[in-house]
């Protein structure tokens, strides 16, 4: 519902980012900026193999060396928990996942590289780092374990002996009955087969993490400042699961936190050990990550191998899907690591399509590497990536026009009941199909192809659609798939005496832009200026309670939280109103910040109610509380279902395999917009991976389990250089038919959307030279294409 | 130790510094500007571009002893006294040029030293120039079409919004 | 970083002194040798820095031979070196590499896949240190080594302008250096050919291709021409058969640029 006139405010208007000030004057507060009197620094003394067993650790030289306070072996963390899992998958046995103890420091086994070994807090970092290097390690070499499938072969080195094998689990949804499912492919009319790879990622917000741990021994009270999504998660798994601390005992505080893409929701070992060492050495104690630290201790992500296969019938009706995926776990499991390939990437593959039998089959595996986890997008990009592949492939094999296999086999109907447990609530596939053709100019394509191939170029252009389910809930029905954790959020709205309004928000800003789009909706719903709302996130001491940001479910569930809390704030305030004009609430009316009585020409103004409320003289003190404060938990009754269709061009240089893309196309649905300027930015934000994921980056790792890219040297990041102005269009809009804004969130299309049609445009390209190309898997580096070129 | 003396944003600024002390340490944990932000390890990613003697650098690149005697400029000399944002700052304002603000500083410093040097860049050029300053939330998009709004070209006709 | 001594001499003379103790180093602009610190992979005792050595600035064209600083930093060659070596530079790195990085520094460092090495290759260069001259043909020496003694610094070079030349390089994705770069020269008496971040042995002279080349100068020449790619370097960013052929398409388009 775009205003009017944009620069109006509320709901639908683009006012500036009020946080931008801070950013752009360098007066910005992110952890890193935040120094504590007296505090010492902890460098880790991190695995340089990758699978070791650790016979013996010698600290005495380095504790003698200057200016060390304390060295931490896994020995210090023997009595403190394990960092928890918080998703329990049961397997297609009905057993349960395989779950490791993944401890804080390495407790005699190495499993990863990068894993810490020991931890030195000393009065300098340049302290802690000299005396980490006269610590005497004695490892025993094993075997390092990183190709999947040899993980799972029999016999192979097991990255934990404790358990029975490296498999965490063999899970099937769907279509569970292999005969049935097997049937409907033998009678098909045509199956198209695709194996493919869906490269690990390392996420790379531009700000390392940072943690700082402060212990007050005159309270008995710790305070963590982190670079977090969730701060409220992460003092819960701090506090319940590790360290074994009272929650009111602890404050953890994310400040402006410099990106995150999932990397930062986990709950990671540096946190719990500043925590644990504030206390341990009577001082604060800071951590600090460098680049190239977080190359091999930040979650990664992706890193999926799969097999799929789509069966067609002679109408090239869509009949079945199955899907084979092994993914990779890692050494340990991260906080949402196994719900990632499990149910936030099997629920997704049916994509926009009414194919009747579904079935994903996934196994998990440990390996000697990083752990794991959610990176923006979370197992919907994986299912994406397979689908939207295998659609395009069989397009080509059949001769059809991908654009028009896609639009007749779409779901029309909603709502939808998938074969893999979803209920799409709302969607118009082909109103974004039919948008995007016109964005991407799908007439023109033929003309910008003979100007490409004028200048000995190859131009492509790829197409895909997608959907995603954000604002993953309710928490009943997550608690029966294995979520250990609710996912609803909460919004604390309080009303100052004088009008002015603080939000306390359980989900956590940084880069969405939440200062300012949250206020938008308060300020709406009251009829009061912008300026009169602020947000408060990023405070377990501030705000009551949150799940924080992630699976672009923050307007979806904290939104509508907010929405939630101001409605009771508004239904109180009209009582007040009511008291005052001498009414009955039910007449009265809120507008433009007046109350009014219907149908007649008084009116109290919102700052006399709010007055009233606090300094209550005249007042219904023996049917209502005085002071105007709410609170709202919101527990969403379904996921939400943003979805949309993406186009790519590219061009090919045949000469050297080098692509380059040319212009890149999409058309969303996120139902009603809040902020346009935001919801565009967070699109771009996600091509920008998106197209990074399928042309540049690459976790790899040799055999012996060494991370190849392991820092920006050849880790590739795209650059402003490698992408393109791109056009987004938003002005399909099915508004979310089960939450009170009707949005359904935009943090994570343009990275699921859009590696499919770079992938696409690419064989397209290709193929236009008669190359029989017709899969590369990602990144299409210049060296990849060049050789799929070149047999 | 010894002793290095700069200006730093117009103001004479002076420490006593270890040898291997960089210029980007200097800057935020003895002058407590921590608008310039470290990213990386590498020289990669430019959320540390300063300007030492009206050049664009890398201040985690550089000692801070190789900058005695230079004029520093950081991000927080570059809105106004009244704490009125410049140009560049606005225009990455009013276009969106920003989302989590970590690789901004370094941003707004790099723009500065390319519209100094060329005031009315082309989209490639601008593209170009940005070749050391990474960012990870916008998609460039945004600060592409900030950067030449900067330098007074319409860019009303920019794809998309 | 380890710590180390800090010292910034005036004059080549001062800096030679200051680099005879053991462990010293030269600092030129710091921009690889900064990392490597960071990283704890070097241990110098002392840092000489050549950055306040005047004798060492500039960049001038006399005679047909470009002069350039030791101390010259990438931007001051790409703002005043002759156009090919100007462009090259003006690639190297990103702007505010170029603006501390120098071109002694990145010569004495010798990465097998630096953009300098190829020009100095193809461009008749002398290697100017404090104590001698070292042809270019002479200097490079494998990957990271080079002729230069101990504490010996470049204080500038010397290189013949060619009638015609360009600089040709295919990107590495991550680092933007050289993946491949091929600086082809023409001369009156023939045509040089220095490639770099291609081989196992560092930046090298492709004979056959210069043989060729000044024999007819046009792409074409070089048809059915092609390296051992067993001596290519093979990594994640290109295998060894991917060099050997991106060596030959940036030869030939260097050719068709310049012809």
């Amino acid at each position: 519902m775009p205003k009017d006139n944009p620069n109006s405010g509320g709901i639908g208007a683009s006012p500036k980012r009020r946080e931008d000030v801070r950013f752009l004057t360098g007066a910005g507060n992110y952890t890193d900026d935040i120094n504590v009197h007296g505090q010492a620094h902890v460098h880790f003394l991190r695995a340089d193999v990758a699978h070791a067993t650790i016979n013996s650790i010698d600290t005495s030289a380095a504790e003698a060396m200057p200016g060390v306070v304390k060295i931490f072996t896994g020995a210090d963390f023997a009595e403190v928990g394990g960092i928890p899992c918080g998703w329990g998958v049961t397997d297609r046995h009905g057993d349960p996942q395989q779950e490791p103890r993944h401890p804080i420091i390495a407790d005699g086994t190495i499993r990863h590289v990068g894993e810490i070994v020991a931890a030195v807090v000393a009065n300098t970092l340049e302290q802690a780092r000299d005396a980490a290097e006269a610590i005497d390690l004695d490892l025993g070499d094993k075997p390092a374990v990183v190709d999947m499938a040899a993980a799972l072969a029999e016999g192979s080195t097991k990255v934990h002996e404790d358990l029975t094998s490296n498999l965490c689990y063999d899970w099937v949804f769907g279509n569970d009955d292999d005969t049935a499912v097997q049937a409907a492919f033998d009678s098909a009319a045509h199956v198209t087969t695709l194996e493919l790879v869906n490269n690990r990622l390392v996420a790379n917000p531009m700000e390392p993490r940072v943690a700082i741990g402060e212990y007050s021994r005159g309270t008995d009270e710790y305070t963590l400042h982190t670079t977090s999504q969730n701060p409220h998660v992460i003092r819960l798994l701090m506090c319940a699961f590790v360290l074994g601390l009272p929650e009111h005992k602890v404050r953890v505080v994310a400040p402006d936190v410099g990106g995150g893409f999932g990397s930062k929701i986990f709950h990671y070992a540096e946190e719990a050990f500043c925590t644990h060492a504030a206390k341990a050495c009577g001082r604060a104690v800071k951590w600090t990550s460098t680049r190239s630290e977080a190359f091999i201790s930040d979650a990664h992500g992706r890193d999926h191998v799969s097999k799929i296969e789509l069966a067609l019938d002679a109408d090239n009706n869509f009949t079945a899907l199955r899907t084979n995926t092994m993914a990779n776990m890692g050494a340990y499991l991260s906080t949402f690591s196994t719900s990632v390939p499990s149910y936030l990437h099997g629920t997704l593959m049916a994509g926009n399509y009414k194919t009747p039998i579904v079935q994903v089959n996934v196994k998990t595996v440990f390996t000697n590497t990083v752990p794991v986890d959610a990176y923006r997008g979370a197992g919907r990009p994986e299912a994406t990536y397979q689908l939207e592949r295998v659609i395009d492939k069989a397009a080509r094999e059949l001769g059809a026009d991908p654009i028009a296999l896609r639009r007749q086999n779409f779901i029309t109907q909603f709502p939808y009941e998938t074969p893999v447990a979803l209920t799409y609530d709302t969607g118009d596939y082909v109103a974004t199909m039919d948008k995007l053709e016109q964005v991407a100019d799908v007439a023109g394509f033929a003309a910008r192809r003979a100007a490409s191939e004028a200048k000995g170029k190859l131009r492509g252009f790829g197409v895909n659609c997608y959907i995603e389910a954000c604002g993953i809930a309710p928490s009943n029905i997550v608690g029966m798939l294995g979520a250990r954790a609710g996912l609803y959020d909460a919004a604390t709205v309080r009303v100052n005496a004088t009008g002015s309004i603080s939000v306390f928000v359980g989900a956590h800003s940084h880069g969405q832009g939440h200062e300012t789009s949250f206020p938008q909706v308060v300020a709406e719903m009251i009829g009061i200026d912008e300026s009169m709302v602020d947000i408060v996130h990023g405070d377990t001491g501030r705000v009551p309670f949150g799940m924080g940001t992630y699976g672009s479910r923050s307007i979806a569930v904290c939104g509508s939280a907010m929405v939630r809390a101001t409605e009771k704030i508004i239904a109180k305030a009209k009582k007040i109103a009511a008291h005052l004009m001498e009414a009955s609430d039910a007449d009265i009316e809120l507008k433009d910040g007046q109350f009014t009585v219907a149908g007649t020409d008084k009116s109290v103004a919102w700052g006399d109610v709010t007055l009233t409320a606090y300094v209550p003289h005249n007042y219904p003190l023996e049917e209502l509380e005085p002071g105007l404060e709410e609170t709202a938990f919101y527990d969403p009754a379904n996921f939400t279902y943003p979805a949309g269709a993406y186009a790519c061009e590219v061009e090919v240089d045949p000469d050297t395999g080098k692509v380059s893309i040319e212009r890149f196309s999409a058309a969303d649905d996120f139902g009603n917009i809040i902020n346009p300027m935001i919801v565009d930015g967070q699109v771009h934000g996600g091509l920008g991976q998106g197209i990074g994921q399928a042309l540049l980056e690459n976790a790899a790792y040799d055999a012996d389990g060494q991370l190849l890219s392991a820092s920006f040297m050849d880790y590739a990041m795209p650059r402003a250089d490698d992408v393109p102005f791109y056009q987004v269009d938003h002005s399909c809009q099915t508004p979310c038919t089960h939450n009170p804004l009707g949005v359904k969130g935009c943090g994570e299309a343009g990275a699921i959307g859009s590696p499919p049609a770079v992938v696409n445009a690419v064989v397209d390209a290709l193929q236009s030279a008669g190359q029989d190309v017709t899969h590369i898997d990602m990144p299409l580096s210049p060296a990849r294409v060049w050789a799929a070129m070149n047999g | 130790m010894a002793k290095v003396s700069m200006t730093v944003n117009g103001k004479a600024a002076s420490g006593d510094v270890e040898g291997r002390t960089l210029l980007s340490s200097f800057l935020r944990e003895e002058l407590g500007l921590t608008g310039t932000h470290v990213g990386c390890d590498t020289s990669q990613c430019g959320a540390c571009v300063v300007h030492v003697d009206g050049k664009a650098v890398k201040a985690c690149t550089m000692l801070a002893l190789e900058a005695e005697g230079t004029e520093v400029a950081t991000i927080e000399g570059q809105a106004g006294a009244d704490g009125s944002l410049n140009t560049i700052q606005q225009a990455f304002q009013d276009h969106h040029g920003l989302q989590c603000g970590f690789c901004t500083p370094g941003m707004v410093m790099s723009a500065a030293a390319l519209l100094k040097d060329n005031p009315q860049p082309s989209e490639q050029e601008v593209r170009a120039y940005l070749e050391g300053n990474l960012c990870r939330c916008t998609g460039y998009h945004n600060i592409v079409k900030a950067i030449m709004a900067a330098s007074g070209q319409d860019v009303s006709g920019i794809a998309a919004e | 970083m380890y710590e180390f001594e800090f010292e910034t001499p005036a004059t080549v003379a001062e800096a030679v002194a200051a680099l005879a103790e053991e462990e010293a180093q030269a600092l030129g602009g710091g921009q690889t040798l900064i990392p490597t610190l960071k990283q704890r992979l070097a241990m110098p005792s002392k840092l000489v820095s050549l950055a306040g050595i005047a004798e060492m600035k500039g960049v001038s064209i006399a005679d047909g031979v470009l002069t350039i600083g030791g101390g010259a930093t990438h931007a001051d060659v790409a703002a005043e070196a002759c156009p090919p070596l100007a462009a090259l530079a003006a690639g190297i790195g990103d702007p505010a590499v170029r603006n501390r990085g120098t071109i002694g520094g990145s010569l004495a460092n010798n990465d097998p896949a630096a953009d300098y090495p190829a020009a100095m290759l193809a461009l008749k260069s002398t290697i100017v240190t404090d104590r001698r001259e070292i042809a270019g043909d002479d200097f490079f020496q494998g990957l990271f080594e080079t002729a230069l003694d101990e504490g010996e610094i470049i204080t500038g070079v010397r290189c013949d302008i060619p009638e015609a030349a360009h600089y040709q390089k295919f990107d590495q994705p991550a680092s933007r250096f050289a993946l491949v770069g091929v600086f082809v020269a023409k001369y009156a008496d023939g045509v040089r050919v220095g490639v770099t971040g291609a081989s196992e042995e560092g930046a090298f002279r492709w004979r056959e291709a210069e043989a060729a080349l000044s024999a007819s100068f046009a792409p074409d020449a070089l048809e059915g021409l092609s390296l051992d790619a067993g001596s290519m370097m093979g990594d994640l960013h290109g295998s060894k058969d991917y060099r050997a052929h991106l060596v030959a398409v940036m030869t030939k388009r260097a050719v068709a640029a310049i012809s």
